[in-house]
């Protein structure tokens, strides 16, 4: 049984916890203002709310998912809201409704409702607000009509009206300026209540737990994380099996640094939580700019960086991010055995992995790059956002007194797997950095690359893609 | 004023074809389709899928009870496939189960036979082999074969221009209910009404009068709801009649990618001859379109291609040649600029093309040739209000064209590694359907005993606000409220015989229809109040609902009025009937006066391009643009804005990729981008250029929702243009869209592309993972 808020109603459903937000908020609750447009998360037509009770139980933080992708497993214990739950009474536009109706922001009005929950989502964020962050919150909506302009002077407006948000506890201000109505301010109550409940045990199961019914030693359920791979793949199965849900589990979650200098982050850490983390931005400071170039604000929010890892793509931004960070992978399997395995080791070939079925991800690692080291990322794809790589990488260099003491290089869309170039990287250590080393380098990684043509792009497109992407990589060394 | 919808919107209330209530009793239909693009239909099993649970009927075209026939201009396409598929996605059956999860797992359980025959996507190839859906077209005027000697400077080329994926956010569907006549009420979500009226009544083998077509509006359909929104209504249509029980068939996302026309590709021969002041003396253009597997809207996509092969320009010698060919792609279809904008691309090219071997900038050649008044169009008719050099003037000096050029030209030799480019488009696009028949519409006006006011007219509404302007056109015109005014849903028993919305003719043609109706009415209550309050007819006014007698208040309302006439037994109802006068169009000869009116403006559009990576930037696009008088200039800004991204989006993202067995790779929206907040233009400035409007235009406010798509060529072009700065020698063909691969590829033309010709310094083993090593 689930249990959640959806809007200001409590829901209890036997729904299969693998089933989508969406479905279930549309034709199970009749709430027909959430949209389908692509069930992939590439348009942002369904983007709902969901508030999650702090650990202190003092406010709900609110982010913005495409529900087409959410498990409604992951629902549970949530305050989930859609444009129904914050419409205002007799027909009263709220701050965000009314600028983009006075910038003629809707047009056909199908993808209208989930800008509207993008820019909602964006008022009840604890961050500032500014003209960049304003527009960020909504580059997981696609608008077919507008052109984009008159949302801009919307939220431009909504910008300039959220400089008066106070810095702490926003919630009464934005109830008084009408943002969402007052019950938001029993939602941190009705959380904690649920919680507690669950708790306690009265009546409240959490969401399918670990080795349920059909688990035992050496198998495992369907694992679902944040959904945003296995729901597109897989909707239909995962619909109908149990699931082992990834996304909630306290102990995959976490971002830390050992005094040993490592970095360890939780299976389920999300690419907004890298991006909230102070210990990865103290490390790679450029973060957010890697970051704004993978996937978009509620998907960010969504997929886990194991996720990442374990769908295998050849393109998975995170994933040549993280090769080229040289991270290690903790699996457990199911009776709870314990390895580490390099990244770049885990890829045997197309999709195939060097793990057991049973084998899970829990934790990931890497050894904290030094403020001298250089690390860039990446990408171009045929939109420069919201789009799958033609062909991605990441750099690492340690250079000492003009010469190259160690290198990670790591490509994406140039083999069957996401790529460690580990001749091209040993064949750096100890070549001084200069116009010859690049030149040999570049000549290097064509030869363990093996791209194909395909939809997003030819192989020799592919090709001159990576050595244009690795040259980008040493003028940032020339930057540094 | 605002478009009236949004304030539903924005609160989700606003109902979709998705959203209606589900009706007790309802199957959920899904689509079962060809796994290949071209063969020989051997057999159709379904025992197997009609045994899976929930399963209660399969539909063939053996269940047709009419016609098997749903082709529109040319009758050669099937509802559902039988003897011969044509299409990879082409209907075969019709799966009606209890719910969609039903119906969507029994597809697989369907099994055809099919012996695969040869696929053509090719239209160059399908022309070679005879493959035309309709004989080809030429428009001419002059003797261009004669011109060419005469011209100091010839030169010719290939242009190609891609499809175009339509990506209304709200995907094709229908919901069809049976009635107790024997016929179907149908939900659709379509442009066209009638066309699904019409066809459904012709599959089903019933009369159009037992078929009731509904729109309440649509998520968005430029153009791809016009012909193509009608399978899945007779879809439904024809299960509802087979089952007795509701159904609806909404198509996922990729289903619809799959299964649905497009915006055709072209590809192009042209020719262009200059004499040493510039002036085109002569061109010639042979255009292939590919059509797909069916005609659909392709001979009229065709020959607007043709109306528009000169676009804004002045030549007094054209040849302009079209074939229209069948291949084994989804029948294409109408797209916003319907043919037009292939068109305009060709002779942007050519200019473009001249320009570049004559090392001039190519907005000499297009500013020297723009049309004036009285010129002769290829189709004879001459300008009347022609805008073409205000357009031109009015952008070069506001946006301070040779500045923003002077910028571009410093920033180039300031960096080496970001190039800007700029580019002019001028365009000019003919407003009418070119099939002068179908410029025609109705509007049915109710005035209730309270004064409230129902408009019901053929016009859909799917985001271009043309209910707003129906409000506004019956409100101005009954001196009312525009509170007063509720326009309906579009429906055919309401109003017959409609023309589908398109051609950017539907707020003038379904306006005009309203202002009529609503003058005779108006006409009626003053001529009752002229009685009633004993005054002269002549000088009686509405205005804010006030009864005006000589411009001063007469002592009646417009509520006192309408009650009275009640009372009075006066009708408070009016049909009214609309036909564009002075169109004519010779088909044979392609000569006649097709177009109400021309609408004119220029765009001034600067990219920035990272020559690194081959990606870029839309830094501004600056458009004066002609609406006459508009009506609403909110709405009217959000068609330009619109338009403009979505011929961005059309020039640069957006690629179709079919393979050579005519699958589509590009089918879902992880592999097809259209525009996303960060690709549209940093800049968009859109300039209400001081124009008269038109008598045809509504109110004088000209049509607005195709021209603007054409702005966005000029994002092509300047993509060139910062490409040609960086490597001025780049033999780059004319190949739209500008993808960043198209970028980076003619930036670095002569990049090796092979692993063998690139140098080594070691010879190295493949290795993947040191787990192997």
């Amino acid at each position: 049984m689930l249990h959640f808020y959806l809007n200001n109603q409590l829901i209890q459903t036997d729904q299969p916890a693998g089933s989508t937000l969406l479905d279930y908020v549309r034709y199970h609750q009749h709430l027909t203002g959430t949209k389908i447009g692509c069930r992939e998360g590439d348009c942002g037509a369904c983007t709902v709310l969901v508030g999650e009770l702090t650990p202190d139980a003092a406010t709900v933080t609110y982010q913005s998912m495409t529900s087409c992708l959410t498990p409604l497993g992951n629902a549970h214990g949530k305050h989930v809201v859609t444009v129904e739950g914050i419409n205002a009474a007799r027909g009263a536009l709220t701050p965000v409704q009314q600028a983009i109706v006075a910038e003629g922001g809707s047009q056909c009005g199908f993808c209208t409702v989930g800008f509207v929950m993008s820019l909602t989502g964006h008022a009840l964020s604890s961050r500032p607000s500014t003209p960049e962050s304003v527009r960020a919150a909504m580059d997981g909506n696609i608008c077919r009509c507008t052109g984009y302009k008159s949302l801009e002077r919307a939220a431009q407006h909504l910008q300039e009206q959220l400089t008066q948000r106070p810095a702490t506890a926003p919630l009464p201000w934005l109830a008084a300026q009408g943002f969402v109505p007052s019950y938001f301010a029993d939602m941190p109550g009705k959380l904690a209540a649920l919680r507690d409940l669950a708790a306690n045990g009265n009546g409240a199961t959490p969401a399918p737990a670990p080795n349920g019914p059909e688990g035992g030693p050496g198998t495992r359920l369907q694992l679902l994380g944040g959904g945003t791979d296995v729901l597109v793949q897989r909707p239909e199965h995962v619909r109908a099996v149990p699931v082992e849900l990834l996304y909630n589990q306290p102990a995959l979650r976490g971002i830390r640094r050992t005094e040993a200098g490592l970095i360890m982050l939780g299976a389920a850490t999300t690419a907004q939580q890298l991006l909230e983390s102070e210990v990865m931005l103290a490390v790679l400071p450029a973060l957010p700019r890697f970051l704004k170039l993978v996937s978009s604000t509620p998907i960010r929010q969504m997929g886990t960086v194991a996720g990442n890892f374990i769908n295998a793509s050849p393109i998975g931004d995170l994933t040549i991010l993280f090769l080229a960070l040289g991270a290690e992978i903790e699996l457990e399997d199911a009776a709870g055995q314990r390895r580490s395995l390099p990244l770049a080791e885990l890829y045997r070939g197309y999709k195939q992995l060097a793990k057991a079925p049973d084998e899970q991800v829990r934790e990931i690692r890497f050894v904290a790059p030094t403020p001298t080291d250089v690390f860039n990322f990446e990408k171009v794809s045929k939109r420069t956002h919201l789009d799958i790589a033609s062909v991605n990488t990441a750099a690492w260099l340690r250079i000492e007194d003009g010469m190259i003491q160690e290198a990670r290089l790591s490509a994406g869309g140039v083999g069957p797997v996401p790529l460690l170039l580990r001749r091209t990287s040993e064949w750096l250590a100890g070549q001084p950095v200069s116009a010859e080393t690049v030149q040999q380098a570049l000549a290097l990684a064509q030869q363990e690359i093996s791209p194909i043509s395909d939809v997003r792009g030819t192989e020799q497109y592919k090709r001159l893609l990576l050595r244009q992407l690795l040259t980008a990589h040493f003028n940032e060394v020339v930057n540094q | 004023m605002n478009h009236l919808d949004p304030a539903r919107h924005v609160r989700g209330e606003s109902q979709y074809l998705d959203d209606i209530p589900v009706q007790h009793g309802t199957l959920y239909a899904a689509v079962v389709e060809s796994p290949v693009a071209h063969g020989q239909l051997l057999g159709l099993d379904v025992s197997a899928a009609l045994q899976q649970p929930g399963v209660v009927r399969i539909i063939t075209a053996q269940d047709i009870p009419g016609e098997n026939q749903i082709g529109g201009i040319v009758p050669d396409e099937p509802l559902l496939a039988e003897g011969h598929v044509h299409f990879r996605g082409q209907p075969v059956a019709l799966v009606l189960a209890e719910s969609e999860h039903a119906a969507q797992a029994a597809l697989p359980h369907v099994r055809l036979d099919i012996a695969p025959l040869p696929v053509t996507v090719d239209p160059r190839a399908a022309a070679a082999q005879g493959e035309l859906i309709v004989p080809p077209r030429t428009f001419r005027l002059g003797d261009s074969g004669a011109a060419w000697a005469g011209c100091a400077h010839v030169f010719e080329g290939v242009a190609e221009s891609g499809g175009q994926e339509h990506l209304y956010i709200e995907t094709q569907g229908a919901y069809a209910f049976p009635t107790e006549m024997g016929g179907v009420r149908i939900v659709s979500s379509t442009q066209g009404p009638t066309a699904v009226q019409r066809h459904t009544a012709r599959v089903l083998g019933v009369g159009m009068h037992q078929v009731e077509v509904d729109v309440t509006r649509l998520g968005g359909g430029f153009g791809g709801k016009e012909d193509q929104a009608t399978p899945w209504g007779a879809l439904a249509g024809l299960g509802a009649l087979v089952t007795r029980r509701p159904v609806k068939l909404v198509l996922d996302r990729m289903a619809d990618m799959r299964m649905t026309g497009k915006r055709h590709p072209y590809s192009s021969d042209f020719k262009i001859g200059l004499d040493e002041n510039l002036k085109i003396v002569a061109y010639e253009a042979t255009f292939f379109q590919n059509a797909g597997a069916a005609a659909d809207l392709s001979p009229a996509v065709l020959e607007r291609t043709l109306f528009h092969a000169t676009n804004t320009y002045f030549i007094p010698n054209v040849t302009a040649t079209a074939y229209s060919c069948r291949t084994n792609l989804p029948p294409n279809t109408a797209f916003r600029g319907f043919g037009g904008p292939q068109g305009m691309f060709v002779i942007e090219s050519a200019i473009a093309c001249a320009a570049e071997r004559l090392g001039l900038s190519a907005s000499e050649i297009q500013r020297r040739n723009l049309l004036r008044e009285g010129d002769l169009l290829p189709y004879r008719q001459p300008t009347e209000g022609c805008h073409a050099e205000q357009a031109w003037d009015t952008a070069a000096a506001l946006y301070n064209l040779p500045a923003l050029r002077r910028e571009v030209e410093e920033f180039n030799q300031a960096h080496k590694l970001v190039k800007k480019g700029l580019a002019v488009m001028p365009i000019c696009f003919g407003i009418s359907f070119t099939k002068t028949a179908m410029n025609q519409a109705r509007a049915l006006v109710h005035i209730y005993t309270d004064g409230s006011v129902g408009v019901s007219t053929g016009a859909v509404e799917m985001g271009q606000g043309v209910n707003t302007k129906m409000a506004q056109v019956a409100a101005q015109t009954l001196g009312i409220s525009v509170s007063r005014v509720k326009v309906e849903s579009t429906n055919t028993t309401r109003v017959a015989n409609t023309s589908p919305s398109a051609a950017s003719a539907t707020a003038d043609l379904n306006g005009k229809a309203t202002e009529l109706a609503c003058r005779a009415l108006r006409e009626r209550l003053l001529r009752l109040a002229a009685t009633e309050l004993k005054l002269e007819y002549e000088g009686l006014h509405i205005e804010n609902e006030q009864v005006l007698a000589a411009g001063k208040p007469a002592g009646s309302t417009w509520e006192k009025l309408v009650s009275a006439a009640y009372w009075q037994r006066i009708s408070l109802s009016e049909n009214a009937h609309y036909a564009t006068p002075d169109l004519h169009f010779d088909a044979e000869t392609n000569q006649g006066y097709p177009f109400a009116y021309h609408v004119y403006g220029t765009a001034l559009t600067t990219v920035r391009v990272d020559c690194l990576r081959g990606t870029y930037e839309v830094e501004a696009v600056r458009i004066a643009h002609d609406f006459g008088q508009s009506l609403n200039p909110a709405i009217d800004r959000g068609q330009i804005e619109g338009g403009a991204v979505q011929g961005i989006g059309w020039m640069t993202l957006e690629e179709l990729v079919y393979n050579e067995e005519g699958r589509l790779l590009s089918n879902s929206l992880n592999s097809y981008k259209i525009p996303d907040l960060y690709s549209a233009p940093k800049v968009l400035d859109v300039h209400f250029l001081d124009t008269p409007g038109h008598p045809r235009a509504i109110m004088r406010s000209k049509a607005v929702g195709e021209p603007p798509l054409m702005y966005g060529i000029g994002t092509y072009f300047a993509l060139r243009d910062a490409v040609r700065a960086f490597r001025p020698d780049a033999p780059l063909p004319f190949s739209a869209p500008m993808t960043p691969e198209k970028v980076l590829l003619n930036l670095y033309p002569d990049a090796p592309t092979t692993p063998t010709a690139w140098t080594s310094p070691a010879q190295l083993n493949y290795v993947t993972t040191s787990v192997d090593s």
